[in-house]
């Protein structure tokens, strides 16, 4: 079996990104879910004498993750009791009188279902992108997830537009390739 | 206005970032019609696209990046 070993120094570069995807799902929250990475990688840092080796770095991460985001849940449930709620029976004139009913959730929607079928097909795009050297990765993350314009990405990267393409085109085949088997 | 699977492939992925001009598109379209790996090609790439699209794909700005090397650089 491979031993797994820990590379606290590259964390941030290989594994932010899926941490931070996994996280902000949860507590759809982009600042929350922010917090909750870095506290993964302090975790991470200070118990990283207990790693074993025998689950691969990024599954060890997650891991920790989903304990924060556990505690992140049980300490804003605590606050429960404070919290006010107000039913605002519609107010705004336009549609004072409108029965409540209207406003009630679609019984026969799919929307946690889809939810469910976007996460796992973010994930996974992410592992794909995770096998890609790490220029195309970035490349890619940088003009897909970002949606940078070419010109910035260029400047930033110092390279030129046909380099560019170049790699796009390389991390997409891949990615399709990758994606093949439960995707397509 | 014939193009090569080369260029058919570049316009494509152009295409997918909204990146390509009419008359490209145009030439593209007329090489799918008889090249049947660029069609292919196409097809899977824009479905790539949409599954991206799907996926709601969100990552950290560089900034942030830096903030958490920072961070775990002064725990270490």
């Amino acid at each position: 079996m491979v031993e797994h070993k820990l590379f606290p120094d590259q964390w941030v570069d290989r594994y932010a990104d899926y941490l931070f995807n996994y996280a902000v799902v949860r507590v759809s929250d982009a600042e929350m879910a922010k917090d909750l990475v870095q506290e993964t990688f302090f975790a991470g840092l200070n118990s990283a004498k207990n790693f074993k080796g025998n689950a691969s770095e990024r599954t060890w991460l997650i891991s920790i993750l989903k304990r924060k985001v556990i505690d992140h849940y049980r300490r804003s449930n605590s606050n429960k009791g404070k919290a006010e709620i107000r039913v605002n029976y519609r107010t705004d004139s336009e549609n004072e009188g409108d029965w409540m009913e209207e406003q009630v959730a679609d019984p026969f929607s799919l929307d946690g279902d889809h939810i469910m079928e976007n996460e796992e097909l973010g994930m996974a795009i992410q592992e794909c992108l995770d096998k890609l050297p790490k220029k195309q990765a970035q490349v890619f993350r940088m003009k897909t997830i970002q949606g940078m314009e070419t010109e910035d990405i260029c400047n930033e990267l110092d390279i030129n537009p046909s380099n560019l393409w170049v790699m796009i085109h390389r991390a997409r085949t891949s990615l399709m390739g990758c994606l093949n088997e439960n995707w397509f | 206005m014939k193009i090569s699977c080369e260029q058919a492939a570049d316009i494509c992925n152009r295409t997918q970032y909204k990146e390509s001009k009419f008359w490209e598109r145009l030439k593209l379209r007329l090489h799918l019609w008889y090249c049947k790996t660029c069609k292919s090609y196409s097809k899977k790439n824009a479905k790539l696209t949409s599954l991206c699209d799907k996926a709601e794909l969100c990552c950290l700005s560089k900034e942030d990046k830096e903030n958490m090397k920072r961070n775990l650089g002064e725990q270490s």
